[in-house]
């Protein structure tokens, strides 16, 4: 990323000009193994000489607290949800992704505004309203989606940390359980992100895999991104 | 854009910069609607208890952008919205705001936001029947604020967007801009220009005339709660009267 791209107006009183890093984004619904790629990612840029930040969903210093707390309650419906995590991203590109690009470092990010945006619409939201707030972003250089269907999904939260509240969608009650209501709640999930891969030029991964296997493709995927923007430092 | 309102409801909202005195204008329009019997909801800007803790360590720390500090509003509204304002208007209520979208329209726009991006912001929500915009001099304002408290708060002296280091002066050059905001929203929005300057009873008498015609022909659903004993005075107050 040299000339930086936005969706819409960016942020207008702000001069942002050269940015030497490079903004790569793991998409994905909840479970699909974003995280432990994006450890091995890190690892393997660092081993090859490069800067590495990594930034995720909710992890702004500004509204973590309050939306943690807010998660725990029963008054956050669907809008309130979508602007929070709103605010949360535009505080983290502001002040972390952004500085970051600026002194040339890779930024890996876990999620990008479009999981909110899936969320937002499965939950009822207008899509072209969704986008439309997310105007101040930044293009990544790269978004990886790493796509799996519900059974896989299932069997890695069987094996992993069980099922979540919200990542069943069970704000919403698709259902009467967690286990119906995230295999409902998953699918919708993945069609907005079937339809945004075309939309935004993701590039899909095949996430039903064995880890080091994805890892492979994700490590050549970038190899060849970063080749075109930046020189390997060993 | 807004919605326009095809509820039951009325949506009434003021509209100004701070110490225009839309506030004691809305608290008297409050006390007099539900004196006549009608129901009334009251909605505050920045009210939320939901983003209450956000906001404050935010202000506290110093971290808003005028992105970010733009968003974590608009998420205090929509809380508001979707829990209170929106289900009154339901209801049937009189729905009365201090402040509302047009407040992010003037100081978000004043901070640097793009005008369309905040205007899309807010377009879940409705279009209000009316809205006063409290028009008053700079000096008027900034006399009223230091005389009903000690200081001038950091964000409200705009003192973010590093204008002077002075918070005075600071504060006078972003409601310069606000107001120039509010000035193009006149037009735009249709506002019913209420002159600030003005006493307090006076403007209560433009704010009523203001209110009433809105009002006119108009039947929400009725304060059963409230009401019900004020018809048995008034006809003992008949009934002694023909005494």
């Amino acid at each position: 990323m040299t000339e930086p791209i936005f969706y819409g107006s960016g942020f207008p009183y702000r001069q942002i000009k050269h940015m030497p890093g490079m903004l790569i984004v793991l998409e994905g619904t909840d479970g699909v193994g974003r995280s432990t790629q994006i450890d091995m990612l890190s690892h393997w840029l660092e081993d090859e000489g490069y800067a590495v930040s990594n930034t995720g969903l909710k992890r702004s210093p500004l509204t973590q607290p309050g939306l943690d707390e807010a998660k725990l309650g029963h008054t956050l419906s669907p809008l309130t949800l979508s602007l929070f995590y709103a605010t949360d991203f535009a505080d983290r590109l502001e002040n972390q992704i952004i500085p970051a690009l600026k002194a040339g470092f890779i930024v890996l990010s876990d999620r990008y505004f479009y999981s909110t945006i899936a969320r937002d619409v499965v939950r009822g939201a207008d899509p072209e309203w969704a986008r439309k707030v997310y105007g101040f972003s930044l293009k990544p250089d790269l978004v990886l989606y790493m796509k799996a269907d519900v059974p896989a999904l299932v069997t890695r939260l069987v094996n992993g940390r069980g099922f979540d509240y919200w990542e069943s969608g069970m704000d919403i009650r698709c259902a009467d359980n967690l286990y119906d209501s995230f295999c409902v709640y998953q699918d919708l999930l993945i069609r907005q992100f079937d339809q945004m891969a075309a939309e935004y030029g993701f590039i899909t991964i095949d996430a039903t895999r064995p880890a080091e296997e994805i890892n492979k493709d994700l490590q050549k995927l970038i190899h060849k991104s970063i080749g075109k923007h930046m020189p390997k430092a060993v | 854009m807004l919605k326009p309102n095809n509820s039951k409801g009325k949506l009434i909202v003021v509209e100004g910069i701070d110490g225009s005195g839309k506030s004691t204008q809305i608290d008297l329009l409050t006390k007099w609607l539900r004196s006549q019997g009608k129901l009334v909801y009251f909605s505050e800007w920045n009210s939320s208890p939901l983003v209450k803790s956000t906001t404050k360590l935010g202000k506290q720390e110093k971290m808003f952008t005028p992105t970010s500090f733009s968003l974590l509003q608009a998420t205090d509204f929509v809380h508001r919205w979707e829990n209170l304002i929106f289900p009154m208007m339901k209801v049937g209520a009189i729905v009365l705001a201090d402040r509302y979208a047009f407040t992010a329209y003037a100081r978000d726009v004043a901070r640097g936001v793009d005008p369309e991006w905040v205007r899309n912001l807010y377009s879940f929500a409705l279009m209000p029947d009316l809205v006063m915009y409290f028009r008053v001099p700079l000096d008027i304002a900034v006399e009223r604020i230091l005389s009903a408290r000690a200081k001038i708060k950091y964000y409200e002296a705009g003192m973010d967007l590093g204008l002077s280091k002075d918070k005075l002066t600071s504060f006078r050059m972003f409601q310069k801009k606000v107001i120039q905001q509010y000035e193009k929203m006149v037009p735009e929005f249709n506002f019913a220009v209420i002159d600030g300057a003005t006493s307090v009873e006076k403007q209560q008498k433009e704010v009523r005339a203001a209110v009433k015609k809105v009002l006119e022909g108009w039947n929400g659903q009725p304060d059963t709660v409230n009401v019900t004993k004020k018809p048995i005075r008034r006809t003992l107050a008949k009934v002694v009267g023909a005494k």
